[in-house]
């Protein structure tokens, strides 16, 4: 039993990050987690996922190093190592959160939490006690999501042969055939790490193209480079059958009108997660859910019940970890009485880790058609670009749409080598309402990657050099 | 050991205090404790205590004048201490206290050379220098003919963002010639004479901030009151029998009604100019004309003084010119409160939108006949929906009221419009 001035329910991204600023502001600070500090992200998500495409893409640049005048040996892949690795990560980052708690004097909690009156929280622990801690000021709830397969459509997660990326990221070996059902960016990232790890991959879509939810460019271009690489990609694929046996997987797709079946080791189903908003006493304590299962929050991360705040995957779309974080800190700056910046929920920005990476913010080229607005495209491809030669990385390209008249920014679209860290200067760009012109001033360092942002620009005013 | 004495914060949100009256004068002697000025703070007027014994030996700020927290307002000193390097350092360090000490301070500075101040973001006091702004904010502010300068911002530290310029552009018409109107022309404004400038109040510069704040750049609320307006129709009937000279519109009538209250109520006439308030003792007042270009707002000056067969004659003048797009711009800048009337199109009731630097718009709705209660019966009566839009950074709900009380009473009595 303790009181606390802020409790927050969850240790995923959105709560530690809300957690650490709530006590540097001076407030007291419980943290309620069963599992480890850093939630799905650190452990099940973000880091231990891109840990892997370290690897993968390890493996795939190998494959040229001779080009590059290193000879190596015989490659010889292995899966287990680099999931051991990847755990090794998550466990070190996850660690690095229990660091920033002690040295802020946050408290963590280890266990189940369940809201109750008053500000209340019941936290039963890992060893049957239960417990019970009272916030002064606020209960923060950032409980997450998880995968929660597709048993529609006859995947029932199984952690053998119908897996999720949970299971994925701790197979031993890389299976010899997998379908990932899915191709978002989740999807995409497994189908990259499989593929560079030797297994056969197919990439399933509903939607008529991957990445659906990206720029239709940036689709084709990586769609072009996993056919490449011997990935096969089915858009527009309706999984119209499933049997999971003992030792596989037999798929019935529809794709373009025809009917095709597809036996598999494992099926990955990288779609669909599921808010943690089950058995942690919302309904008791008159916390509202929306139609699509977020818990309701205003623009001020308030739920319906007084004093109880909900931030991260919970509260609403976009799941992203950094959606979330950015929640933690404004909640927390909130409870604290501070001003805030209030989020600007159309300026996050979009990674996809895969190889090519992709990256995007704003609008796509058919989202500005749709809108009818009056836009200009600039277009400048890697393959022209002196740095991206140098690395031998040339796929992909930057794409900027811009409005024709006053030049704002409306959506820009990376496909490349880096492209995860090149789109702030977009961000930060937009967020500071600079247009094309501001950053086509800024001198951008020869030879880098970021020319190409700028190309890209100057191609959208109709004045590119270097194509 | 001399003690500079601090503009201090006296109340948590204070940044700034308007000094009203010294109670020490300089030469007196003064202990720890001793109320040495009175500050106006954003919430009350306050006691400035003195933090150190000696002689107020110097006073660095007048009376009436406004400086913020943390300035130095005087200097208690011994009696023959050397306090010339003190006073030579606070003034050199002071400059952000800007006179304000009465209406005449203002009477130097031509009208149309009187800066148009923002009022800054949440942090930030109200400042005079450049208007912070995005690069797209200026982009669009320059294509669309909008002043920066008169757009208060809401991005971070008070800045102009895209949305600022946006919602000012869609101000609509009243916007879009807001820069045009947002000066006088000097030849029919003489200060202190036509107008009056009032420096603004700590409470009037908290109710101007919170309220921009909490609604966006001209924080209006809707007052809405039903005349009755048969007297008026019965008036009318009447004049229109006198033959053609006589023969006036319900609008004219209107127009009469609202610039004879007006001259009673200079309250509601007035300007935001950011950093004051311009009252006027003259009633120009726009009338709103819809175009096929789009509204246009021509101004009937004096429009107090005019009867109303001349009143009726200028209206209609202006408005045949309006749509003939033959105004000159002086025939469109320099008013002072604006009417919008859509009745000829039978809108019951409407809001309109207020013509910045303007404080109030009344928007006239269609007369109608209406079932009433007359002396406990059922009657039908000809009644009136007028609505007023204020800016309450000007215009309290309560003031606003009592101007609707006053054109009530006119419109109800037409025969008031003689006197």
């Amino acid at each position: 039993m303790a009181n606390f001035d802020v409790i927050f329910v969850g240790g995923g991204p959105a709560g530690y990050v809300g957690a650490i600023r709530a006590a540097q502001l001076g407030l007291t600070v419980g943290v309620i987690e069963r599992e480890g500090l850093g939630g799905t992200c650190v452990l099940w998500g973000c880091i231990p996922a891109k840990a892997l495409l370290e690897s993968s893409h390890m493996a795939n640049r190998l494959k040229h190093a001779a080009e590059f005048g290193v000879k190596v040996g015989d490659i010889t892949l292995d899966f287990g190592v680099a999931m051991k690795r990847s755990r090794d990560v998550s466990t070190k980052n996850s660690k690095g959160v229990e660091f920033l708690f002690k040295k802020n004097k946050v408290t963590w909690i280890k266990g189940t939490g369940v809201l109750g009156a008053g500000k209340t929280v019941k936290v039963t622990t890992a060893d049957g006690k239960s417990e019970t801690h009272t916030a002064a000021k606020a209960l923060v709830i950032g409980t997450g999501s998880r995968v929660k397969g597709l048993p529609q459509a006859g995947l029932e997660l199984n952690k053998t042969t119908v897996i999720s990326s949970d299971d994925a990221l701790v197979l031993e070996k890389a299976p010899k055939s997998l379908a990932v059902v899915g191709a978002g960016a989740v999807g995409c990232e497994f189908a990259d790490v499989f593929n560079a790890f030797g297994t056969k991959v197919t990439l399933i879509e509903v939607m008529p193209r991957i990445l659906p939810l990206e720029d239709e460019d940036s689709s084709a271009e990586v769609a072009r480079s996993f056919k490449k690489r011997g990935i096969d990609v089915l858009a527009g694929a309706k999984l119209s059958g499933a049997k999971a046996g003992k030792d596989g997987v037999t798929l019935t797709l529809e794709v373009g009108g025809k009917s095709q079946g597809l036996v598999v080791d494992k099926v990955l189903v990288a779609a669909g997660r599921a808010t943690n908003v089950e058995n942690i006493g919302l309904k008791e304590v008159s916390v509202q859910l929306t139609e699509g299962g977020f818990i309701k929050v205003n623009d001020k991360l308030e739920t319906t019940a007084k004093g109880i705040y909900a931030i991260g995957d919970v509260a609403g779309p976009p799941m992203l970890a950094h959606k979330g974080e950015r929640e933690g800190l404004i909640v927390a700056e909130i409870i604290a009485g501070h001003r805030h910046h209030p989020i600007n929920y159309g300026n996050i920005p979009n990674c996809t880790y895969c190889h090519p990476e992709v990256a995007s913010i704003g609008l796509t080229e058919t989202q500005c058609k749709e809108k009818k607005l009056d836009y200009k495209v600039g277009k400048f491809p890697f393959s022209a670009n002196g740095r991206a030669r140098t690395a031998g990385e040339t796929e992909g390209f930057v794409k900027i749409i811009r409005d024709a008249k006053y030049g704002e920014i409306l959506g820009a679209h990376l496909v490349g080598p880096h492209v995860t860290e090149l789109i702030h200067e977009l961000v930060v760009a937009r967020e500071n309402e600079f247009t094309v012109e501001e950053i086509d001033l800024a001198i951008h360092a020869h030879p880098t990657l970021s020319e190409a942002v700028a190309e890209a620009v100057l191609d959208s005013m109709g004045k590119m050099v270097h194509a | 050991m001399a003690t500079k004495v601090f503009m201090e914060a006296l109340s948590p949100t204070m940044e700034e205090g308007r000094l009203i009256k010294w109670n020490t004068p300089e030469g007196a002697a003064v202990r720890s404790g001793d109320v040495l000025a009175e500050v106006e703070t954003d919430k009350a007027v306050m006691e400035l205590v003195a933090r150190g014994d000696g002689v107020l030996r110097k006073q660095l700020v007048a009376e009436g004048t406004t400086a913020p927290v943390g300035t130095v307002v005087g200097v208690i000193a011994a009696a023959d201490e050397d306090i010339a390097a003190l006073i030579s350092g606070a003034a050199a360090a002071a400059p952000a206290a800007t006179a304000v000490s009465g209406a005449t301070a203002f009477a130097a500075a031509p009208a149309a050379a009187a800066p148009i101040v923002a009022t800054s973001g949440p942090d930030t006091p109200v400042s005079t220098g450049p208007t912070r702004s995005s690069p797209l904010a200026r982009r669009l502010a320059r294509a669309s003919g909008v002043d920066l300068g008169a757009i208060a911002g809401s991005g971070p530290g008070g800045r102009v963002i895209k949305r600022d310029v946006e919602a000012a552009v869609s101000g609509g018409g009243a916007a879009a010639v807001s820069s045009a109107v947002s000066r006088l022309p000097s030849t029919v404004s003489v200060p202190g004479v036509d107008f009056t400038d009032q420096p603004l109040t700590q409470i009037r510069k908290t109710i101007a901030k919170r309220l921009s704040e909490s609604i966006g750049p001209i924080p209006t609320f809707y007052l809405t009151a039903e005349f009755d307006m048969t007297r008026a129709v019965e008036m009318r009937a009447q004049a229109a029998a006198l033959g053609d000279d006589f023969k006036v519109s319900f609008n004219d009538i209107i127009l009469k009604a609202v610039a004879t209250a007006l001259a009673a109520h200079p309250e509601v006439n007035a300007h935001w100019l950011g950093d004051r308030i311009r009252f006027f003792n003259r009633v120009h007042l726009g009338m709103a004309v819809a175009t096929d270009d789009g509204l246009i707002v021509p101004v009937i000056f004096d429009a107090d003084q005019k009867g109303l067969r001349e009143l009726s004659h200028e209206s209609r003048e202006l408005a045949a010119k309006a749509r003939e797009r033959k105004l000159t711009p002086e025939q469109y800048t320099g008013s002072t409160f604006s009417v919008s009337n859509l009745g000829m199109m039978q809108i019951g009731q409407f809001t309109a939108i207020i013509n910045p630097p303007e404080c109030g718009i009344l928007a006239i709705g269609a007369l109608e006949d209406t079932p009433v209660v007359v002396d406990g019966a059922i009657t039908v009566r000809k009644r009136l929906r007028v609505t007023m839009s204020c800016d309450h950074r000007v215009i309290d709900g309560a003031i606003g009221a009592r101007f609707l009380q006053d054109l009530r009473r006119m419109l109800e009595n037409p025969l008031m419009l003689v006197f």
